[in-house]
């Protein structure tokens, strides 16, 4: 009984790692970048949804549509601002500047809302209540947000797999100059794929201030670094990889918390992510690099 | 510049009242302090198949990436269908009517078959996100259309079995032919083929051949091929352009570039024959 219901704390906590890790590994995988504001843009939308919810009092529906178009253009207007502009600029400038507005953005929301936490208000989004079933007891808000992760990534595999900009964005990902040769426009192909990015992005906002009811400037900052450790240990640059990475560390977590080590949980993680780096950098489901002869 | 006449003997006799499909006026560019192409001057015919040719490091591929826009040229200008290309990139010059393939392949090895030539269709499928999302006809209408358009592509070519391989694990052969499926799909006027014949063995060479001639009957366009394959180049080719240090030595039929003494020389330095590389 308690097995099960750790079990669904784990897939609870990692459906929200994988959507958050989706963003990282999509970005990396097309521009190579690696997106260390993603993290802050699920804090900006914890807010925004914590104020559609109360200040404005939105229904639930509105507010949750309000947070993911607001973490969309927020992370489409990071990318036409802060990472455009540096395309043909070393890679090392565009890291660089994505820790510059992780920065930014915490030091704004510390300067907006103070440094002060405040709680999130779960019941306005998703009722109190909980089914029961074979004796064991499910919450609603885990039940919503491993469902609501399963459809968004079933949608993102869609539109990746399906659709005419899915294919153009992994074509773009392996060979940008070879698209461009095929009349494919690269700059909307990348705004596309931070867009895709930071929607999960705001779908993973809505569900982790539910979940974890506490938000503050600081939230986006270790949320952001584990989905990270997900992506690169699921492979970056892989979307079914940054879906398994975001489960396995959330299981990983979960297992050493019931083991009684909770203060060990977040360098259990970040273990992890040194072992991957050593043994197998590419991660579970990473492509192997050939070099070109 | 050099005094340029659209009218080169190159173009083949059905074309000569029409208008070239592409042209290139005096196109040059330097990098840095050096001239890698001058006062480069060639007009091709809607239906013409033309070669390319020249030793190691004369700067054909350089011209292959100025016509596409990879480069943009010091000197000179770039015609397609009559259209000036001086303000374009690579993708409006796709779109222009430009498609190439590459030297060292350049697939989507990660993407299956269909999927490398449905990239190829993407600016003919015309719905929005909001339509795949929400499935309307209007998504299932565009993609089914794409779809039958990529499979008879592919069959055309023998390769429909291929469709669900991923493109990476194809041999040399089907990967070659598969990335000119792939430029085709984007509906060109002219095709740049960048050493088609690489690496290929006789008989791949054979079917080759005849795959271009089948594009230029099928499709009524333009192929302009950059081949070390003197075989290849002597047979299908109906002009020929020899290109040395960045400029054009010579341009004619097949019979007359096999006997001119500058490109002999080119290939052999003075005193010798032409090679049947």
């Amino acid at each position: 009984m308690l097995y099960v219901s750790q079990l669904i704390n784990a897939l609870q906590l990692g459906s929200i790692y994988a959507l958050v890790a989706l963003g990282y590994s999509m970005v990396y995988g097309i521009i190579k970048l690696l997106n260390f504001a993603h993290g802050d843009v699920i804090m900006v939308g914890g807010y925004i949804a914590l104020f559609s919810l109360t200040a404005l009092a939105f229904p639930p529906v509105i507010a949750a549509l309000i947070t993911v178009a607001g973490c969309t253009l927020l992370a489409v207007i990071i990318e036409k601002l802060a990472y455009t502009p540096l395309r043909f600029a070393p890679r090392l400038s565009l890291l660089i500047t994505a820790i510059g507005i992780s920065i930014l953005l915490q030091n704004l929301a510390q300067l907006i809302f103070t440094a002060n936490p405040r709680s999130f208000p779960t019941q306005m989004l998703i009722p109190a209540g909980s089914i029961t079933l074979g004796g064991i007891q499910l919450g609603f808000v885990p039940l919503i947000t491993i469902f609501a992760s399963l459809l968004s990534m079933a949608i993102l595999t869609f539109l990746v797999q399906k659709t005419k900009l899915g294919k153009a964005m992994r074509a773009v990902s392996e060979d940008m100059g070879a698209a461009q040769l095929m009349g494919i426009n690269v700059n909307t192909i990348i705004t596309f794929t931070f867009a895709l990015g930071a929607a999960l992005a705001g779908v993973g906002a809505l569900l982790y201030a539910a979940g974890y009811p506490r938000i503050e400037p600081t939230l986006g900052m270790m949320l952001g670094i584990k989905a990270f450790v997900a992506a690169v240990l699921g492979g970056i640059g892989s979307i079914p990889g940054a879906m398994v990475g975001g489960y396995l560390i959330a299981l990983l977590e979960v297992l050493v918390i019931s083991m009684g080590l909770s203060q060990w949980t977040d360098g259990a993680v970040f273990l992890i992510l040194i072992l991957v780096l050593m043994v197998r950098p590419t991660g579970i489901m990473g492509r192997i690099q050939m070099e070109k002869v | 510049m050099g005094k340029h006449d659209p009218r080169t003997p190159l173009i083949p006799e059905r074309d000569q009242d029409k208008r070239p499909v592409m042209e290139c006026v005096g196109l040059g560019i330097d990098f840095g302090g050096l001239t890698a192409v001058d006062d480069f001057n060639i007009a091709i015919g809607p239906t013409e198949i033309c070669g390319l040719i020249g030793p190691n490091g004369a700067g054909k591929t350089t011209i292959f990436n100025l016509l596409t826009k990879v480069y943009q040229p010091t000197r000179g200008s770039m015609y397609l269908e009559g259209i000036d290309t001086r303000h374009m990139n690579t993708m409006q010059a796709n779109k222009a009517g430009l498609a190439r393939t590459f030297q060292n392949i350049r697939l989507f090895r990660e993407l299956t078959v269909l999927d490398n030539v449905l990239v190829g269709l993407h600016n003919e499928m015309s719905y929005n996100l909001g339509k795949a999302i929400l499935r309307l006809p209007a998504y299932w209408r565009s993609e089914r259309i794409a779809k039958e358009r990529a499979m008879e592509l592919l069959s055309i070519f023998h390769m429909q079995d291929m469709a669900y391989h991923k493109a990476g694990s194809l041999p040399y052969g089907s990967q070659r032919r598969l990335e000119i499926v792939r430029a085709l799909a984007t509906n060109p006027a002219v095709l740049l083929l960048d050493e088609p014949a690489a690496g290929m063995n006789p008989a791949e060479t054979e079917g080759l051949m005849e795959n271009i001639k089948k594009i230029q009957e099928t499709f009524q366009i333009a192929v302009f091929l950059i081949e070390h394959d003197m075989h290849l180049v002597m047979n299908i080719c109906e002009g020929v352009a020899v290109l040395n240090y960045g400029r054009l030595i010579a341009k004619g039929t097949p019979a007359q570039i096999q006997n001119n003494p500058k490109v002999i020389e080119a290939y052999l330095g003075t005193g010798g024959g032409v090679a049947d590389a």
